[in-house]
């Protein structure tokens, strides 16, 4: 299959978030970016879909700037066989899925791969809207995709209380979840192969932006935690139903 | 203004995100004035119940007449909400940011060609020129952001537990609705469902219990659960607890778990790392339970017990049933 993997790049999970003097943007100091990691099992499952058919080619696109080449990289080095990167410098969500969407429609993908969301701005959205663009069907919060009969696959997701298994046909686009797979460290070999995989710079087709962010805050402090000893649970739980009022 | 409100059911049952999504509009938007909302129904349910959405600021419900939409198939949902906008002249859709808002709003958004705020986790301020300020957490609720929304046609999706349904209101009526999709627009074959049965899924429990390493098996969750029993919780727990098998990955809550903002939330022999802490710390009162009185979970609990989790734990859940009781 030819698969399409879509990539962000993403602070650290460790990372101390801080914002900038006029609480704009995200304080970069330090901050070490990583693969968004749902993003990392997509293109691992993309790896696996086709050694199990045994070919096809895995792309995978960035929307951003130059600093997201590293990530590109590594992708590259994971096992990728080719990186795009159009560049621009995308506000939100219907920005990216726009961008992604017309270079998708200039290719021939069978699948399009993503993470069920970025751990930076956690909005789950890429995903459904670029479907919507392609007039793809779409299967969000994946946790299984194995191939089915007839250019279908079999999918398991996430639901509101339960999970469902169900059958989608290609060309499709599937969000990822945990526990689809393992992400890969890449080795030797797939570093030195990197550096000479293709790796090519799109302009942007230049659709613009619906939310602008207006400033950033820390989320509120919490008091100071009330200690109860260990045979103190009945005064925890008349706090808890006195004061918090959560009993 | 006209409203149009997408509530979820389940099984036949609204769901306790249909509630909050109606209550949500009526708070939102009742200071504007003139405002009108419609209430789709994804599915049929009780008469009865539907009716009982005007008590939390509906005007009108319109109840499916075709059963297509009973099971939730994203592409179905997607054409009849569009169907529903296009009849009601709605200008701002509403609902809430469940596994189903998550897949339905993206999609919604493109074809509709609406400005989306997605996941906001409160009722936005609205400006004299129309536009709204919303906030929502990103960096996995380390952080929050304000955005500016504005546009002719508007999607609102927010936070399940963002807000309490409030009372205002008396029934309303309820409408029979012709669905004009059929099911050749399905673009997914459901082969399997399987539904937890019995417990309270973990996004929507106002009370959460959740248990780490600290709890030194599967074996010993019998404690866990014993608590969440008695004070209504759902169960969840840390990211290597579900890495290990000890419980399925849909409990894990964390940065790249589940989120979570319950009124309350029990932490038990979970430590706080940074990671954990994202994805439970818009919990309103949280407890933690650690043998490690420097456990960083402290610095973000309002009430901490520094001591044993086996000797905790039956204490704790005798003295809220006790409470319980009354």
């Amino acid at each position: 299959m030819n698969i399409l993997v879509c990539l962000s790049q993403v602070p650290d999970t460790t990372t101390k978030i801080s914002f900038s003097s006029d609480n704009k943007e995200l304080n970069k100091a330090g901050v070490q970016y990583i693969i968004n990691p749902y993003d990392e099992l997509a293109l691992t499952k993309a790896l696996e879909l086709n050694e199990a058919s045994g070919g096809g080619s895995i792309t995978v696109v960035h929307v951003g700037g130059a600093d997201a080449e590293p990530v590109l990289r590594k992708a590259l080095a994971i096992g990728a066989d080719q990186a795009v990167r159009i560049d621009t410098a995308p506000m939100d969500a219907r920005q990216v899925a726009g961008e992604i969407a017309h270079f998708v429609s200039s290719a021939s993908f069978d699948l399009v791969l993503a993470g069920r969301e970025s751990i930076d701005y956690n909005g789950g959205l890429v995903g459904g809207m670029l479907a919507e663009y392609l007039d793809w069907p779409l299967v969000n919060v994946a946790t299984s995709i194995e191939g089915g009969a007839g250019g279908s696959m079999i999918v398991c997701r996430d639901m509101d209380g339960g999970r469902e298994k169900l059958e989608v046909n290609l060309p499709a686009v599937i969000t990822c979840q945990k526990e689809l797979t393992e992400p890969r460290i890449p080795n030797m070999r797939g570093i030195m192969a990197a550096r000479t995989k293709p790796l090519q710079v799109l302009a942007p087709q230049g659709k613009g932006a619906d939310m602008h962010v207006l400033d950033h805050a820390l989320p509120p402090s919490r008091q100071a935690c009330q200690f109860f000893g260990v045979h103190q649970m009945n005064e925890l739980v008349e706090a808890l139903h006195q004061q918090a009022k959560v009993l | 203004m006209k409203i149009l409100v997408y509530a979820e059911q389940q099984d036949g049952q609204l769901k306790k995100s249909a509630l909050e999504a109606v209550s949500f509009a009526r708070q939102s938007f009742e200071s504007l004035g003139d405002l009108n909302i419609t209430v789709l129904l994804g599915g049929q349910v009780d008469t009865q119940a539907a009716a009982d959405l005007g008590l939390y600021g509906a005007n009108s419900v319109w109840m499916p007449s075709e059963n297509i939409l009973n099971t939730f198939e994203v592409h179905l949902h997607s054409l009849a909400i569009q169907q529903a906008l296009a009849e009601s002249g709605a200008e701002v859709l509403v609902m809430a940011h469940t596994y189903c808002g998550k897949s339905l709003v993206p999609r919604l958004s493109v074809a509709w060609d609406a400005v989306l705020a997605a996941g906001v986790n409160g009722i936005p301020e609205c400006a004299a020129d129309g536009s709204w300020k919303v906030q929502r957490t990103v960096y996995s609720n380390k952080g929050i952001a304000s955005y500016a929304v504005s546009g002719a046609r508007r999607i609102l999706s927010f936070l399940p537990n963002a807000l309490k349904p409030v009372e205002c209101g008396s029934p309303c009526s309820v409408t029979p609705w012709n669905v004009s999709v059929n099911t050749g627009a399905a673009r997914t074959r459901s082969l399997e469902l399987q539904k937890v049965q019995g417990k309270i899924p973990l996004t929507e429990a106002e009370r959460v219990i959740s248990g780490g390493r600290g709890l030194k098996g599967p074996e010993h969750w019998h404690l866990i659960e014993d608590l969440a029993e008695v004070c209504d919780a759902a169960t969840a727990c840390s990211k290597p607890v579900s890495d290990m098998h000890w419980r399925s990955h849909d409990e894990h809550v964390g940065q790249t778990g589940i989120t979570i903002k319950p009124d309350l939330y029990i932490a038990v022999g979970i430590s706080g790392a940074i990671q954990h802490l994202a994805g439970v710390s818009s919990s309103k009162t949280i407890v933690a339970i650690n043998t490690d009185q420097e456990a960083p979970f402290f610095k973000v609990a309002d009430y901490g017990v520094v001591g044993d989790a086996f000797e905790v734990l039956p204490q704790l859940t005798q003295a809220i049933r006790r409470l319980r009781k009354g």
